[in-house]
């Protein structure tokens, strides 16, 4: 403080104060945030006992067979992409017999995951958080409580079985039509052979390649819902506050999955 | 016999008060209407009787059960003798209205589908809703979506009923109609009924007893003749709209 007095002066020092206050707020309000999240993912798993198989159907029908067609449009033309970009840099050098093992691993490793996740963030994510939203904002919430009927347990739960179970089989899908796109570049594009391309991925993916990215897309699923359903509970009144609430859902959900990636790539690929 | 009983209830949202020392009895069977001022608290009052929110001091004793401190789970056992119609319907948008007023019997029942679709005829029936149960909550108007509220509320025959504001926003002959269905239910079921309104032609129709919250605190309470005639300017005021000289602060006169 003494040295930021010297330095800057008394405004300065003003300056640095509140610029070290907001910084702190800011800190202590991501921290609540987290803790917040935490706490709702344990009670959700408290209430697993009293799900309700039926609902927790319905919402894997809107949550993951209806997000399919999206998820293979985006996934798709991200192999084709790769494949585009790969091919000639690998013909280059003489490894065309690579290209289809590199699209494989890369699509099962992180692509089809990640932006599986993304995709149903932008979609899943969205929608839980505006419909729990707009029925908290409604006392549609409070209306649940007074009939004796957790929120949690009636919401939330159904939500995160259906994401952590229907993201991965959405991945599953990515993957396939992920590799498919990258070998319709590589035999009608970049002049690859149908069987070069195919064995590459026989040589060089591995079955862990595919789990590895089935066990994140859970972990992104989990996100998504729980992130989705904490953003919607907290909803501030009024309909700007359920738009805000699910811009930052969305947002948040994507973060997450970008820094659990990284972590679970380490984990799970060492 | 005492069904509902405050004792020196405190309440605070974030370190503002909103009332103090709130004590208040109701009888099983009768129907209290909580009067005041928009703003006063009364349907927290509410919100503190079904738990909805806890206090910040006192107690709040239902049939016998001191239920300020329990956790949801205790609180839901609660609940289950207890319905709420909310002061905007808070009808459930992404069900029909059969649903909505089935949804506590699928929850805590054992009726199988027959049964309740019956149950669900006859309270739609009691409030005048009949063959209504396909119909969304979109397509309902303020007084049909109260009157969906009121046979959700009773489907489950509660002991204790609770309306905040149930005749907010409605004209004068859908009011007189929800008056009417709060006094039938009661005659029916039996239940207690708390009401929270600033109609007062509401609170003279539907009650048995009248609390008056003013500035925190209840001013006064009091059968509904008891309360006509009271010498409480303040409540004078509020029952007939016009202040008499020098009777009521500036800052009341702008919650009024």
């Amino acid at each position: 403080m003494k040295l930021c007095y010297v330095v800057y002066g008394q405004g300065g020092s003003d300056l640095l104060v509140a610029l070290l206050e907001s910084f702190g707020r800011r800190a202590l309000q991501l921290f609540e945030t987290a803790g917040q999240i935490v706490i709702l993912f344990v009670q959700t798993l408290q209430q697993m006992r009293h799900l309700n198989i039926r609902h927790a159907i319905v919402q894997m029908s809107h949550l993951g067979v209806d997000s399919l067609p999206i998820v293979l449009l985006t996934v798709l033309f991200t192999g084709m992409v790769l494949t585009v970009q790969t091919a000639h840099e690998f013909i280059k050098y003489g490894a065309q017999s690579s290209v289809g093992g590199v699209v494989a691993i890369a699509m099962g490793r992180e692509l089809s995951p990640v932006l599986s996740g993304v995709v149903v963030a932008g979609r899943v994510g969205a929608a839980i958080t505006a419909e729990i939203g707009s029925m908290k904002v409604t006392e549609q919430i409070d209306a649940l409580r007074v009939m004796a009927t957790d929120p949690v347990a009636y919401l939330v739960a159904p939500r995160l079985v259906a994401c952590v179970f229907m993201v991965p089989v959405l991945v599953v899908f990515a993957d396939a039509i992920g590799v498919v796109g990258g070998y319709l570049v590589a035999t009608l594009y970049a002049g690859i052979g149908s069987f070069t391309y195919i064995n590459s991925i026989k040589v060089f993916a591995v079955v862990n390649d595919i789990t590895g990215g089935l066990v994140k897309s859970m972990f992104f699923g989990g996100i998504i819902a729980i992130v989705g359903c904490y953003k919607g509970l907290t909803t501030a009144s009024g309909a700007a506050g359920v738009g805000r609430a699910t811009t930052e859902s969305v947002v948040l959900s994507i973060i997450l999955i970008f820094i659990s990636n990284y972590f679970l790539s380490l984990v799970l690929y060492r | 016999m005492i069904q509902i009983q405050l004792k020196h209830v405190d309440m605070s949202f974030h370190g503002r008060p909103v009332f103090q020392d709130i004590n208040l009895e109701i009888a099983k069977g009768e129907v209290m209407v909580i009067i005041g001022p928009s703003g006063s608290g009364k349907s927290t009052i509410l919100r503190l009787i079904i738990g909805l929110l806890k206090p910040t001091a006192g107690e709040i004793w239902i049939n016998g059960e001191e239920i300020s401190g329990y956790n949801e789970e205790r609180m839901n056992v609660i609940r289950r003798h207890m319905g709420m119609v909310f002061q905007y319907s808070a009808l459930f948008d992404s069900m029909s209205v059969g649903e909505n007023v089935a949804f506590g019997l699928r929850q805590h029942t054992k009726h199988t589908e027959e049964e309740i679709a019956s149950i669900v005829r006859r309270k739609l029936r009691m409030v005048g809703l009949t063959g209504q149960e396909n119909a969304m909550p979109n397509e309902l108007s303020g007084g049909q979506k109260k009157r969906v509220s009121l046979a959700r509320a009773i489907a489950v025959n509660p002991t204790i009923v609770l309306y905040d504001e149930p005749t907010a926003g409605l004209d004068p002959i859908m009011s007189n109609t929800i008056d009417r269905l709060i006094t039938s239910t009661r005659r029916r079921l039996g239940n207690t009924g708390v009401v929270v309104t600033h109609h007062m032609a509401s609170a003279f129709e539907i009650a048995d007893r009248i609390a008056m919250l003013y500035e925190g605190r209840i001013i006064e309470t009091g059968t509904v003749q008891e309360i006509r005639n009271s010498t409480n300017p303040i409540v004078q005021q509020f029952i007939y709209g016009r202040k008499k000289s020098g009777t009521m602060t500036e800052r009341g006169l702008d919650q009024l």
